[in-house]
């Protein structure tokens, strides 16, 4: 393998990592954008996506569906699940604390992420679950390169999505009354804008996403358990911080960017540093870049000024 | 099933919220059947006296988190031999006692095994099978030598647990230093290794195991390609084994535990990386073989001990742990079992409960467990501890070599 080959390959598995951050990121965006608050049990939708359509697989695989079936029916009980609990999330834990101090939603949001945890370990137990592979994951070539169709089938997936949720925000009704009750709640809510709904809607939207990535995460890595979302939604939410949160266009570019540097990150700096630094920086980059955008430029890659509405 | 696992929940959730009643936990952690009948002792603590004294043995084992499944085992197995040791009854100064297994959860964690171990030394216990991890077993074995409460743990390996000179720390398993040369021999040896990349999940076993690996290769005269990291939460190790697939290594030695080393060996697959993995006890699982599937096919971890279908009273002891607690032997259960026999049988032979005059016995003691013949040497470890290497074929390890005797 040349040196070009595993640069290519590096890139590869930054993507594939980077559009999964992508997706988290975009709920932990969108719901900033609209409340100001950081979901942190967001990493949570996730894994309950995760568990749910492995749940599912499970029983359907033993009576006998075949892979690709299975994935479509796992991923339709584990979207409209998550919708149910990124609803119940904001209806329970946000929207009485809506007038309170911005630190009390925080803490609820961590307060809801360790009961989901907690809910998980005790529903589905404490092991690493084994995923069933069910989307296909034949080795494709591309010089020295190899990447999946399952990788390949992720990168598609997670553009389709994004791509559908920029036009639903800038094309539709319903995203006009969600960028409205961004800009100023009250005024939209003067405007005509049911206010609740629209957050409601924004949950939703954002827990679906979170199921897709969760169900798409456990395919790649074939393993789910129920504290896989904590880190993965400490790193989208770097993502989120990176492109600017609130800014959808900016969490994609944020996650897939984060992605690459993690991979490049991880692969290069035991060679690059003579051996000084290894791979177990690797999730140190992400925290490096995180400290790095809050301190040069906190309002992101893409984002607007934010002082105004803090 | 689920209620055992609700009642470990409950019991981590007891650990957590309790403080001043005496020791719920270890009533609420017993398997599911008990837990009725032991829950009222628990809220009504000191005036009842049971007739026959307790004896209290401590357990400290990851109960919650990745490798649960591994101290829930070693539980199952402890109490196993406590039990027996009461049925038969044991006479200890003229009265016949009663042993009491108090299960503690320290999560694998280094910073909460000292808070349990404290918690152990509280509460008085006779002695404490555990921690089963090296990381934990280490901070824990200090407070416990300061107690002089002695310890024997089931499964860590890590050389520097019996490096400290405590005379209070025993363990049952071969360490990492006969281990880590056995793996190290066993890959440039029969394996015929030209080219290795080591990696390891930067714990005190998993550092450790990998290495004194890495020294036995170097002894051989070969020097490995590099030296990768990861930890042991992580399931994403594309960066890495690309990395390492640029150094074209016909070997990956793992020094880690089998959460990772599934996804690590179906990763290996899909990046095209042919390479055999080789790893210590902690990935010599069936939940290995589980995690990674088919892409387990051909690799190779070892296991201090020898198979349990070898072992003396193997398969007895696994047909009575399984008709007793439906437990899943996967790798530790008879060493926990051995360590809880060896404090009774060390009580038996000083005729006394009080560490300070059985410790003496246990130091000295031969004994013919589960796992094979057990006797200690001056350090506190297992003298000739064998280590047998095994490959996943067609979807089972199956034993390659036994070596043995340090």
């Amino acid at each position: 393998m040349s040196k070009f080959d595993l640069f290519l390959q590096q890139i590869f598995n930054g993507l594939v990592l980077g559009s999964i951050y992508a997706l988290v990121a975009l709920g932990y965006t969108m719901v900033y954008g609209i409340l100001q608050l950081i979901n942190f049990a967001h990493g949570e939708v996730v894994m309950v996506g995760a568990l749910v359509s492995l749940w599912v697989s499970l029983k359907l695989i033993a009576s006998g569906v075949p892979g690709p079936l299975v994935f479509v029916l796992g991923l339709t009980a584990a979207v409209p699940a998550c919708m149910l609990l990124g609803f119940l999330i904001e209806r329970i834990a946000y929207r009485p604390l809506r007038r309170a101090p911005r630190l009390a939603p925080l803490i609820t949001a961590i307060g809801v992420s360790i009961v989901l945890q907690a809910l998980a370990m005790m529903l589905w137990g404490k092991q690493y679950k084994s995923v069933p592979q069910l989307i296909p994951a034949i080795p494709l070539h591309v010089g020295g390169a190899t990447i999946s169709t399952l990788q390949l089938f992720i990168i598609a997936v997670s553009c389709v999505l994004m791509a559908g949720l920029l036009v639903l925000i800038n094309k539709t009704p319903l995203g006009r009354a969600m960028r409205a009750t961004a800009q100023d709640p009250t005024v939209a809510g003067l405007m005509g804008v049911d206010i609740n709904r629209v957050i409601s809607i924004t949950f939703i939207i954002g827990s679906a996403l979170a199921a897709v990535a969760g169900v798409l995460v456990s395919q790649n890595y074939g393993i789910a358990h129920y504290y896989m979302g904590f880190l993965l939604g400490l790193k989208a939410f770097t993502a989120a911080v990176l492109g600017g949160i609130g800014n959808l266009t900016g969490a994609m570019l944020g996650g897939v960017l984060l992605g690459l540097i993690e991979s490049l990150g991880a692969g290069y700096i035991g060679d690059l540093s003579g051996g000084f630094f290894g791979s177990h920086y690797k999730d140190v980059f992400a925290f490096l870049v995180l400290i790095l955008v809050l301190v040069l430029r906190p309002s992101g890659l893409l984002g607007e000024r934010v002082g105004g509405r803090a | 099933m689920t209620l055992a696992r609700l009642s470990a929940v409950l019991a981590a959730l007891a650990l957590w919220g309790c403080g001043k009643t005496e020791s719920p936990a270890p009533e609420a952690s017993k398997p599911a059947g008990d837990t009725q009948q032991a829950a009222a002792p628990a809220s009504a603590p000191a005036p009842t006296e049971p007739a026959a004294p307790v004896v209290k043995i401590g357990l400290a084992v990851p109960l919650t988190g990745p490798q649960a499944h591994l101290g829930i085992e070693i539980r199952d197995g402890a109490q196993l031999a406590l039990d027996e040791a009461n049925e038969a009854g044991v006479m200890l100064g003229g009265q016949k006692v009663k042993f009491e297994l108090m299960a503690e959860d320290d999560e694998a964690n280094p910073s909460k095994a000292t808070i349990v171990a404290q918690k152990l030394v509280d509460a008085k216990v006779a002695g404490v099978v555990g921690h089963m991890n090296s990381g934990t077993s280490i901070p824990a074995s200090k407070i416990y030598s300061d107690n002089n409460l002695p310890n024997i743990s089931p499964s860590a390996t890590n050389p520097k647990l019996t490096e400290q000179g405590f005379k209070t720390t025993f363990r049952v398993m071969a360490n990492d230093n006969q281990q880590g040369k056995v793996l190290g021999e066993f890959a440039t040896g029969k394996l015929g290794m030209k080219n290795v990349v080591i990696i390891d999940d930067r714990t005190a076993y998993g550092k450790g195991l990998a290495d004194v690996v890495e020294r036995t290769v170097k002894a051989s005269g070969k020097t490995p390609a590099a030296r990768e990291f990861t930890d042991d939460k992580s399931t994403d190790f594309q960066a890495i084994l690309t990395s390492a697939k640029g150094k074209k290594p016909d070997v990956i030695i793992f020094g880690g535990m089998d959460p990772q080393a599934g996804p690590m060996a179906k990763q290996m697959k899909s990046l095209g990386l042919t390479a055999k993995l080789v790893a210590g006890d902690g990935v010599q699982t069936p939940n290995f073989i589980q995690l990674a599937g088919a892409d387990a096919e051909g690799h190779y971890a070892s296991s201090p001990g020898v198979p349990l279908d070898k072992m003396a009273g193997g398969s007895a002891f696994a047909d009575k742990l399984v008709a007793k607690y439906k437990t899943k032997i996967e790798l530790y259960a008879p060493y926990g079992y051995d360590a809880a026999s060896l404090f009774v049988e060390a009580m038996k032979k000083a005729d006394s409960a009080d560490p300070a005059k059985y410790i003496a016995a246990l130091a000295a003691i031969t004994h013919n467990g589960v796992t094979g013949p057990i006797a200690f040497d001056e350090k506190g470890d297992l003298k000739g501890g064998l280590i047998t290497i095994y490959q996943v074929k067609e979807g089972k390890w199956m034993p390659v070599e036994t070596v043995g005797g340090n």
